[in-house]
């Protein structure tokens, strides 16, 4: 009160310097920021309306069932997307597997059991760290890790250890026709005399003329010739002079058949994919597992449950819907990720689905950038067919997602 | 017998947790290894100082980073002008001025373009922006300035690609900002641009800065947007029409299979990885360092 004068400020002034500004111009500023921000905002929506336009309008006319059942083809007029799509379900499958429980694990190991210290700030920075770390540097970690296991078992063809295959050494008889032998493994070369047990491949004729090759292999005694020329032509008759390495060897892998180290197979790309995504998981579940009220804790606590019961039986279970919504967001970044699975070397022309664990793959993400870098119009149409494939099953994932979210969205009233 | 199974679990989650670090380490070892094998036959100091790259034509190989570091720093800036300033109004607009009908609009739309794959952002940038820049290139200067490859394409393609993190990470930010800041502002009869302007935005800035560091990460580190459009000659250059090679358009070269796996071409890619994954931890390292501090402003 005593140093009013102090404080006076000289009004007349700071209006003619033009402080404060005129109310109706401060006004004026405000609105025309308000309609600049919604045009710059506009940009998004426009930017996904062209990105969307653009792949409908080149992608719907090359979109058909046999788009769907057809494997790749050189001719773009029959290519299609089968292999590649189910090599996506197929690697998005295993790394879910593999990365649902070591995310949560580690994201309740944070959240609830450790103690905050050095060694946690670590846990918790080098988690952040590995969220940026560009996905094609994942793909060397799996090319080293699981394709190649450091180069110590042996070789991708010529693995140090196989377990549960049958291998076959392949041979060639007199009317061309492959004949199979078993033998140990892909070092033994079979010594081939005549009444030696062969198997060959059962050949129907199709109705069109035809040849189907099915998966059944009857048994045929071999007959060993020395000259080549004077040979009955029927099958099982092989040449001496052919009979001593086998052509190629094949190997019959039921479901639970395992190479070391893996190859380009489809279970060292899900494992690459379950690198890439794993610090997704753990920080999505982090932050579902801290959703879940302390009432609810400190109500089980005060029930004398202990910890490992809070956790199973409290907090698990109230914070899995926001896990599972994380969890299907983390599978469709897998799913649409080309760059490290690219890095392992997968061959580009699949035309087979792969049946089990050890075969070769590829994903819709890679065919895609395959057709996106050609220069002829087909193939990029065939790209954009590919890319709204790839989006709707994105769209799948994400209807799920949702779902779940809305299903068990107050899972605790 | 409870505290045995409470022991024994709480073994399990570390033993998971230690797995990430697990994978840092692993990550740093086999890109120590490999580089140090490759620098067994080219020189360090031709690595980091070599003003040319060319390790696939040629007579003579050149392993020199830096046409590969400029390429990348090219594409990355010019997705950085592209989605930087946007992003930073789309959050401003989306937290502080649309109303909550737009607002749940707006932000689905975020939503999708943060989830669509990035060889899709190729595909797009192959389609649309380049045939779109050689149209705007001809129409300005009357030539043909614009080739089928060019940074500027690829940048704007990544440019849109990190749009949704800006924005989503600066809203969440700006969130942050306590609701008493506001009021104060509008109760010394601010209008909504002089508190978002003069105090919302500087008081959440911290976290804004972390946004657009980690932003810059994902556009530094983006691989089949560059492979696609930017092109496959390494040169130093700042014209955003030339076209460049990224470190990870590079590798993307080496992989695919230009380079038997044996020779010096397919060890430089670890060299390369090598530079890249520095630059992205220490990227990545700053902006959580930032947010961390950011965080603690106001807990």
């Amino acid at each position: 009160m005593n140093r009013p004068s102090d404080r006076q400020v000289d009004f007349r002034e700071l209006v003619e310097r033009g402080e404060p500004r005129k109310i109706s111009r401060r006004v004026g500023i405000d609105r025309g920021f308000s309609v600049m921000c919604l045009a710059i905002t506009m940009i998004a929506v426009i930017a996904l309306l062209t990105l969307l336009g653009s792949i409908l309008i080149n992608g719907v006319p090359g979109l058909s069932w046999s788009f769907i059942t057809n494997y790749t083809s050189r001719d773009p007029g029959k290519a299609g997307i089968l292999a590649p799509l189910a090599g996506s379900i197929w690697i998005s499958a295993i790394c879910a597997v593999v990365a649902l429980p070591v995310g949560v694990a580690t994201a309740l190991y944070l959240e609830e059991f450790a103690a905050r210290n050095r060694f946690t700030d670590l846990l918790r920075l080098n988690i952040s760290n590995l969220a940026g770390v560009p996905s094609i540097v994942y793909g060397i970690l799996g090319l080293t890790l699981f394709v190649r296991m450091f180069g110590i078992a042996g070789t991708t063809q010529d693995p140090a250890f196989e377990i549960g295959g049958e291998t076959f050494a392949m041979y060639y008889d007199v009317t061309g026709e492959p004949l199979r032998v078993p033998v140990e493994n892909r070092s033994v070369t079979p010594t081939l005399e005549t009444g030696t047990i062969a198997f060959m491949q059962r050949v129907l004729d199709g109705p069109d003329g035809e040849l189907i090759f099915t998966d059944e292999w009857e048994p045929i005694p071999l007959t060993i010739v020395a000259d080549a020329a004077d040979a009955p032509m029927v099958s099982g008759v092989i040449p001496a002079a052919e009979a001593g390495l086998p052509v190629d060897y094949e190997i019959e892998k039921p479901w639970y058949y395992v190479q070391f180290p893996f190859g380009q197979t489809v279970l060292a790309g899900g494992l690459t994919l379950m690198l890439v995504v794993l610090p997704i998981v753990i920080i999505s579940s982090q932050e579902a597992i801290r959703s879940v009220p302390r009432s609810l804790r400190s109500g089980s606590y005060a029930m004398g449950a202990t910890k490992l019961q809070t956790v199973t039986r409290v907090t698990l279970p109230a914070s899995i819907p926001m896990i599972m919504t994380g969890a299907i967001l983390a599978m469709s970044r897998a799913i649409g990720e080309a760059a490290p699975i690219l890095v392992l070397g997968v061959a580009l022309f699949i035309t087979d689905v792969p049946q089990t664990l050890m075969d070769p793959f590829t994903v819709m993400p890679m065919q895609i950038y395959n057709w996106s870098a050609r220069f002829q119009p087909e193939f990029r149409a065939l790209a954009a067919s590919g890319i709204i494939v790839l989006l709707f099953v994105l769209l799948a994932f994400n209807a799920v997602a949702v779902t779940i979210r809305q299903k068990f969205s107050r899972p605790q009233q | 017998m409870q505290g045995s199974w409470d022991v024994l679990a709480r073994a399990a989650l570390l033993g998971c947790a230690c797995f990430s670090i697990l994978i840092t380490a692993m990550i740093i070892g086999i890109l120590a290894y490999e580089t140090a094998r490759f620098f067994g036959e080219v020189s360090v100091v031709d690595f980091l100082t070599g003003l040319e790259w060319n390790p696939l034509l040629g007579e003579e190989k050149h392993f020199g980073i830096w046409p590969l570091i400029a390429g990348t720093l090219l594409v990355t800036l010019v997705a950085a002008i592209f989605a930087l300033p946007i992003g930073l109004v789309t959050a401003i607009f989306l937290s502080e001025y649309a109303p909550a009908r737009l607002r749940s609009v707006l932000k689905p739309v975020l939503e999708v373009l943060a989830g669509i794959p990035t060889v899709v952002y190729g595909f797009f940038a192959v389609i649309v922006i380049t045939p779109s820049l050689q149209w705007l290139g001809r129409l300005v200067s009357g030539e043909a300035i614009f080739g089928p490859y060019s940074a500027a394409a690829a940048g704007i393609a990544v440019g849109i690609m990190i749009l949704p993190i800006v924005t989503s990470l600066s809203e969440d930010a700006i969130r942050a900002v306590p609701r008493g800041l506001r009021d104060g502002a509008y109760a010394l009869g601010s209008t909504r641009f002089d508190a978002s302007a003069k105090v919302v935005v500087p008081a959440a800035l911290s976290g804004i800065m972390a946004s657009y560091l980690l932003a810059i990460t994902r556009a530094v580190g983006e691989t089949m947007i560059v492979a696609l459009a930017a092109g496959g000659l390494a040169q130093l250059t700042v014209l955003p029409w030339e076209q460049v090679q990224t470190m990870t358009a590079y590798m993307v070269q080496i992989f695919l299979g230009d380079a038997p796996a044996t020779g010096v071409e397919f060890k430089s890619s670890f060299a390369v990885a090598g530079v890249l994954f520095l630059m992205t931890f220490l990227l990545t390292f700053a902006g959580y360092r930032i947010l961390a501090r950011f965080r603690e402003e106001y807990d």
